[in-house]
């Protein structure tokens, strides 16, 4: 019996069987109940070569159907660069574990060290983690974190436009964890501030949870929001899109506590929903009650300039019960694809990208208006790359037929509503193309 | 290592004037945009500007000052080092996957669901459980699942007094942490002196009030609990369920199933036990199984395959609720399901026998050096604690930087809690004779020195790219960026 993976020889296994006294393979397992042994083979197929793994996994992609994507909601189809790739699938990255030992892991802290700098600027915020499992946890872990905070108060406030899905990830993180999610209620799309300053005078608010873009792609005013809240002992967190950070208003300059999110926007393939990364990113002053790994620069005995692992008393292994988050391993290898894809991007590239998913969006937004058959339902607000069509069409027939033709015509967000995302991804004639299959509805 | 890069930032190679992207003209033209300058960022960020050779380069020589399983030995206990297939790379970047977008209608993404669901079968084959879900982003996420899984139960049953769970005093740091997350008190009982359940002691704290107990199998010390029917029965007579810490799955591949000993609800770590790439702490993955009646309180949503062979996405009134958007960190699962159909059940038959051969073959050829707390059969890990000749001063920290000198990754060190000087080492079944004998030999070597010239040990590490980081000047003063060493600078 031997694999491709496995180098041992007969020889091998009798040789190290002896050292160990043992005369054969199962003298290992002495200590397992007998009853507890698995005597027959797994209900599996047998050993495949590669080729078969190859035509395996082939045949099972031919049941997919690739389409040129107007669906967002939180997941955009952006480019995603050739060197990216290559860098990530470096083996010294990709096959190492946590930095642990800083001596032999110089790569993987500073591509950390690089990316909390990248987030930090991107976000507007002092500090940045190493990376969460993806937005939804990241933006559940950040309500932690406020409860965590406030010391004594359990009750959270969630904008009604937020991402639903990233609610319900909140939603469940509170219920087990004991905490009170209450919505603010929202108003044409925005959330309602009055709505909000009610309900933290009833008092007990750890944070407000809202986000830029909102769900519905509308960038909100948080003007005065981060004071009203602080004015309540209240922590803001604000959820974003960061690839829209490289041009809107950033989570600090509102004057937000916490900035969290999901940075599948710069870049990542959309890959069925993961691997993406989720962000945490916050002031200087709420540095200690971060989850999740740190990366800090200091120097080592010859003077250099290093990387380590730092603030680590936060965390499970060390503080057990009583640590920041139970996280232990995180994104890291999607925090070298965010590194490498700003490094690739740079603000101007960044902008770039902003602007023809606006410039795309308006074009789009225009031209199925003029159809007759839809019409934005928020016309008075602004938004970035994203919009939601109020529709007269039925919704799944246009998805049939959009499907029909290679294309992913959106989100349904409601019976006669469609979340409609656009990226440089999307050429004048997908668009076009879209336009004319509502038409002729 | 290259030191004309090392060290330099990517912000430090930025240049007004450089780029590093060109995209396409999507033909629209640009508008004034319409958003109104007060939604607008002041100042752009302040990203490096940078050209693609420079990137690659920097990149590239950064990794060189890394360590990976493709580098080489990597003994790092709890964490299951083991080779990473590179046909794996190649399935989870196909774009008939890397392309679909999470929320595009399942009859598009039929393949998709088709290789999830065979994963989440094979997965609950191997558990001896009856159903996965994949959804879990990593171990630690999904023993926080798990255990929304087991109070979903007892809250289903209205049996809303059952707040604690039972860990040892042995059990990886994420077990009582999981608990804490998941609104759980932690009630700590000590192991045995061998290591083991305290047998009498767990059922002393076995009340109605305890939700759960945690357990891993082999446990952390590498030993195989052998009481665990035992334990299984005094659990459920209590009306807890019991957890299976799936973080030391690896040894038992082929041999025996959590389902069979009686765990209720477990989690796997599909970057340990199914080969996919640690990637430098993550991405991870972290399906949970449960044994049949607990199916109903998995995460929303599930995969199912209908009786017209079709999958489809659905939601269970029941369910824990969400603990993800999608259906978790995909491109992970479609390496872990290529894994597990190149070995095939004949592989994974000898996976688990082969990890412990390993293991056991280390620590006898280096059980008169180091000093063996638990003198048994191991599994696929052990635990020294320390040298045998505590009189030279050299501890397991030493031992450990010593080993980064000659080439290897250190094991775990000072986990798990139960000796002053753990040294964990996890060799793994990809590791040939040849490679654990040279391992072997240095490890005796630095005994040997630890005796004559203890200080070079004391020393070390002397021939890393970097030595001795000033740990408590990074935790003193935090320097989290490149804008705070710049501030610092000016």
């Amino acid at each position: 019996m031997s694999h491709r993976y496995f180098p041992h020889t007969q020889a091998d296994i009798d040789a190290m069987l002896q050292r160990c006294g043992m005369g054969q393979m199962s003298d290992l397992y002495s200590d397992v109940p007998d009853e507890l042994i698995m005597h027959g083979d797994y209900e599996l197929p047998q050993e495949y070569s590669e080729k078969e793994v190859r035509d395996f996994f082939n045949a099972l992609g031919a049941k997919n159907r690739q389409l040129t994507c107007f669906a967002g909601a939180g997941y955009y189809d952006h480019y995603a660069p050739s060197v990216v790739k290559s860098i990530i699938s470096r083996s010294e990255f990709l096959t190492a574990y946590t930095p642990y030992q800083p001596e032999i892991s110089q790569g993987t802290l500073q591509y950390i060290f690089e990316y909390q700098s990248m987030m930090s600027t991107l976000t507007g915020m002092e500090v940045s983690n190493a990376s969460m499992y993806d937005g939804t946890t990241a933006t559940a872990e950040a309500m932690l974190m406020a409860v965590a905070h406030s010391r004594k108060r359990n009750r959270v406030l969630v904008s009604a436009t937020l991402n639903p899905a990233t609610r319900k990830v909140v939603d469940t993180y509170a219920r087990y964890h004991g905490v009170t999610v209450d919505e603010i209620t929202q108003r044409d799309g925005c959330t309602d501030i009055t709505d909000l300053q009610e309900k933290l005078e009833q008092g007990d608010v750890a944070g407000v949870i809202v986000a830029t873009p909102n769900f519905y792609g509308i960038l909100e005013d948080y003007s005065g929001w981060s004071e009203l809240c602080h004015r309540h002992k209240a922590l803001l967190i604000i959820n974003c899109i960061p690839s829209d950070l490289g041009m809107i208003r950033t989570p600090g300059e509102w004057g937000a506590d916490i900035a969290v999110g999901d940075a599948q926007s710069l870049g990542m393939p959309l890959s069925y929903g993961g691997p993406y990364l989720g962000f945490i990113c916050t002031t200087k002053a709420l540095i200690r009650k971060l989850p999740g790994r740190i990366v800090g620069a200091t120097t080592d005995a010859e003077g250099q300039r290093v990387f380590v692992l730092t603030l680590q008393a936060r965390e499970q292994h060390i503080r057990r019960d009583k640590a920041t988050s139970n996280i232990c391993s995180n994104q890291g290898l999607m925090a070298l694809y965010t590194a490498a894809y700003l490094s690739v991007m740079g603000a101007d590239g960044l902008r770039e990208v902003c602007e023809k998913g606006v410039s795309g969006a308006r074009y789009l937004a225009a031209a199925i208006t003029a159809t007759g058959k839809m019409e934005l339902k928020y016309p008075d607000k602004p938004y970035m790359n994203e919009f939601v069509m109020k529709s007269h069409i039925d919704l799944d027939e246009l998805m049939a037929r959009c499907v029909a033709q290679g294309i992913l015509p959106g989100v349904k967000i409601a019976p006669d509503e469609i979340l409609i995302a656009v990226t440089e991804m999307c050429s004048r004639k997908d668009m076009d193309r879209l336009t004319e299959i509502i038409a002729g509805m | 290592m290259n030191r004309e890069y090392y060290g330099k930032l990517i912000f430090e190679l930025s240049r007004e004037g450089r780029r590093g992207f060109k995209l396409p003209d999507n033909g629209c033209p640009t508008p004034a945009a319409g958003i109104p300058q007060a939604l607008l960022r002041d100042n752009e960020p302040e990203l490096p500007k940078v050209d693609e050779p420079t990137i690659v380069r920097h990149y590239n020589n950064m990794s060189t000052n890394n360590f990976g399983v493709d580098t080489g030995f990597y003994p790092l206990g709890s964490c299951t080092m083991k080779y990473n297939p590179k046909i794996n790379e190649e399935v989870a970047a196909l774009p008939s996957f890397a392309a679909l977008h999470p929320y595009q209608p399942a009859e598009t993404a039929q393949g998709a669901l088709e290789a999830y669901h065979t994963l989440q079968r094979a997965l609950s084959e191997i558990g001896g459980m009856s159903e996965f879900t994949l959804n879990p982003f990593a171990g630690a996420h999904g023993e926080l699942t798990g255990l929304m899984v087991i109070r979903a139960y007892h809250d289903s049953r209205g049996d809303y007094k059952r707040t604690k769970v039972i860990v040892p005093d042995s059990a990886h740091g994420t077990n009582p942490a999981s608990a804490a997350v998941a609104g759980l008190k932690v009630v700590e009982v000590k192991s045995l002196p061998d290591g083991t359940v305290d047998v009498a002691a767990l059922r002393e704290a076995l009340d109605d009030t305890v939700a759960a107990v945690m357990l891993t199998n082999p446990n952390t010390v590498g030993i195989f609990e052998s009481r665990i029917p035992e334990i299984a029965q005094a659990v459920h007579e209590a009306g807890a369920l019991l957890y299976y810490d799936g973080a030391n799955l690896n040894p038992m591949l082929g041999v025996a199933r959590p389902g069979d000993m009686g765990f209720d609800v477990m989690h796997i770590n599909l970057h340990k036990t199914f080969s996919t790439p640690h990637g430098g702490g993550g991405p991870g993955s972290g399906p949970v199984g449960v044994r049949k009646g607990l199916e109903e309180f998995l995460p929303n949503p599930r995969v199912i395959k209908r009786d017209d062979g079709t999958y489809a996405l659905t939601d269970s009134e029941t369910s824990l609720g969400s603990i993800s958007a999608t259906l978790g960190n995909f491109a992970v699962q479609l390496r872990a399901l290529s894994y597990i159909l190149s070995l095939g059940r004949e592989g994974l038959k000898l996976a688990g026998p082969l990890a412990t051969l390993n293991a056991n073959y280390v620590k006898e050829s280096l059980r008169d050096l180091y000093e063996l707390p638990i003198d048994r059969v191991c599994k696929h890990e052990f635990v020294f604690d320390g040298l045998a000749d505590k009189s030279t001063g050299v501890t397991t920290l030493n031992v450990a930087k010593r080993l980064l000198d000659h080439g290897y990754h250190a094991p775990t060190i000072y986990f798990p809690l139960l000796f002053h000087e753990s040294l964990m080492i996890e060799p793994t079944e990809t590791e040939s004779k040849e490679t654990l004998d040279a391992f072997i030999d240095v490890m005796r070597e630095i005994a040997r020195e630890a005796a004559t010239e203890p200080d070079k040990v004391k020393n070390a590490p002397h021939h890393t790219p970097v030595r001795h980081p000033d740990d408590t000047q990074a935790a003193l003063t935090p320097m989290v960026t490149y804008f705070d060493l710049k501030a610092a600078q000016s």
